[in-house]
C-alpha cells in the first residue's frame, strides 16, 4: 500500500468517532434552510460550498427574517473568523504545498480537521500530512452533505407544531458551552447576550453584529485585567 | 415564514458570497505563509473570543423573545426550556444530549395546560 493511501486511512479511521454528531447537526441545518422557503437545490448547494454549519443555519435564520443580504453575509463571515486562527496555526505545514493543493486544504478546514491533524502532522513528512488530512475531511464532508441531505428531504414534511426551529438556539447553545473556557470567555458571552437583547430591534437586523463585537471587545479587556 | 418574497438569485447570492468569504478565511493564512507567518497578537487576542460572543448573540434573542416581543418570566416556554437545556449543555457538553432535552422540555411545557 503506498504512503498517500495509508496516511489518507489513517486520516479516515482518525476522524471515525467524531462523524456522528454530525449527523444530527447536518439534519437541524438542511430543516432549517428549506424551512425558510429556500428550496432543495440550493440548500443542498450551501451545505456543500459553505461547508460551515452553524454560519449557514445563522444565515438561514436572518434570510427567515427577511434580513439584508449584506448582514445575512456579514453575520455568516462573523460566525466563520474562527477559521483565520485555525489556517494561522495550521499554515507553516502547508508551506511546501503547490497553490492548487492549499486551496483544497483550505476548503476543509473544519474545526475537527484542524484539531485531529495538528496533533499528528510530522513536519519532516509534509506530503504524508496532506493525505492524512484529506483522509480527516472527506468523510466529514460526505456526512455533512448527506445529512444535510436527510434534512432537506424532511423539510417542508415537518409539522409547525414539532416547533423544530427551536433545535437551531439549542444547537448554538451546544456548541457555545464548548466555546467557553476561562473567566474572560465568559464575559465576552455575558457582553454578548446583554447586548443581543438590548440591540434585538435594531434596523437591518444588526443585532447580532453589534452584540458580538461589543463581545469580542469585553473579552479582550477582561483578558487585559486579568493580565494585569 | 414558510413563503418565500425573496428572489432565487438573492440566495444564490447569500450562497456565493458566503462561501467564497469563507474560503478566504480558511485560505488566509495558508495562501500568505511566508509574508505574514503568525496572526498579530491583537487580532488572536480578538479572535479567541469569537466563538462565545456570536454564539451567545445567536442564542440569546431566541429565548427571551417570544413572538418578537420581550419575555423574561416563567410565562416563555422557550426560555424555560432553553434553560434547562443550558444545564444539560454545560455539563455534558453534547450536542444530541442538549437538543433532545430542550426539544423534550419545550413539548412537555407547551403541552402542560399552565398559565394559556
Amino acid at each position: 500500500m503506498s504512503e498517500a493511501r495509508s496516511e489518507f486511512l489513517s486520516g479516515v479511521r482518525d476522524v471515525l468517532p467524531a462523524l456522528p454528531a454530525n449527523v444530527p447537526f447536518g439534519i437541524i441545518a438542511g430543516v432549517a434552510t428549506v424551512g425558510v422557503g429556500i428550496d432543495a437545490g440550493q440548500a443542498l448547494a450551501f451545505a456543500g460550498l459553505l461547508f460551515a454549519g452553524a454560519a449557514q443555519v445563522a444565515a438561514v435564520e436572518l434570510v427567515g427574517d427577511r434580513a439584508p443580504i449584506a448582514v445575512v453575509v456579514l453575520t455568516a463571515l462573523v460566525v466563520n473568523l474562527r477559521y483565520v486562527m485555525y489556517s494561522a496555526s495550521i499554515a507553516t505545514h502547508f508551506e511546501s504545498l503547490s497553490a492548487r493543493w492549499k486551496a483544497v486544504t483550505a476548503f476543509f478546514l473544519l474545526d475537527v480537521t484542524y484539531a485531529l491533524s495538528i496533533a499528528r502532522f510530522d513536519a519532516d513528512r509534509p506530503d504524508a500530512n496532506r493525505w492524512y488530512y484529506l483522509g480527516t475531511a472527506l468523510p466529514l464532508w460526505v456526512v455533512w452533505v448527506g445529512a444535510s441531505a436527510v434534512g432537506i428531504s424532511f423539510g417542508s414534511g415537518v409539522p409547525d407544531h414539532w416547533q423544530l426551529d427551536f433545535a437551531i438556539p439549542l444547537l448554538f447553545m451546544a456548541l457555545l458551552f464548548s466555546a467557553l473556557d476561562d473567566a474572560a470567555s465568559y464575559v465576552a458571552s455575558a457582553a454578548s447576550g446583554v447586548l443581543a437583547v438590548a440591540g434585538f430591534g435594531l434596523p437591518f437586523n444588526a443585532g447580532i453584529l453589534v452584540a458580538a463585537a461589543g463581545g469580542i471587545a469585553a473579552g479582550v479587556l477582561a483578558d487585559g485585567v486579568a493580565d494585569e | 415564514m414558510s413563503s418565500a418574497p425573496f428572489a432565487d438569485s438573492t440566495i444564490w447570492f447569500v450562497i456565493v458570497a458566503a462561501s467564497v468569504g469563507t474560503f478566504g478565511l480558511r485560505l488566509s493564512f495558508i495562501a500568505l505563509f511566508g509574508r505574514i507567518d503568525t496572526v498579530p497578537p491583537g487580532v488572536e487576542r480578538a479572535l479567541q473570543f469569537v466563538p462565545a460572543a456570536v454564539l451567545t448573540a445567536l442564542v440569546v434573542p431566541d429565548l427571551v423573545y417570544l413572538d418578537g416581543a420581550f419575555a423574561l418570566g416563567a410565562t416563555n416556554p422557550r426560555l424555560l426550556a432553553g434553560g434547562l437545556a443550558a444545564v444539560v449543555a454545560w455539563r455534558t457538553e453534547n450536542m444530541l444530549a442538549t437538543i433532545g432535552v430542550g426539544m423534550v422540555a419545550l413539548w412537555i411545557i407547551e403541552w402542560l395546560p399552565v398559565g394559556a
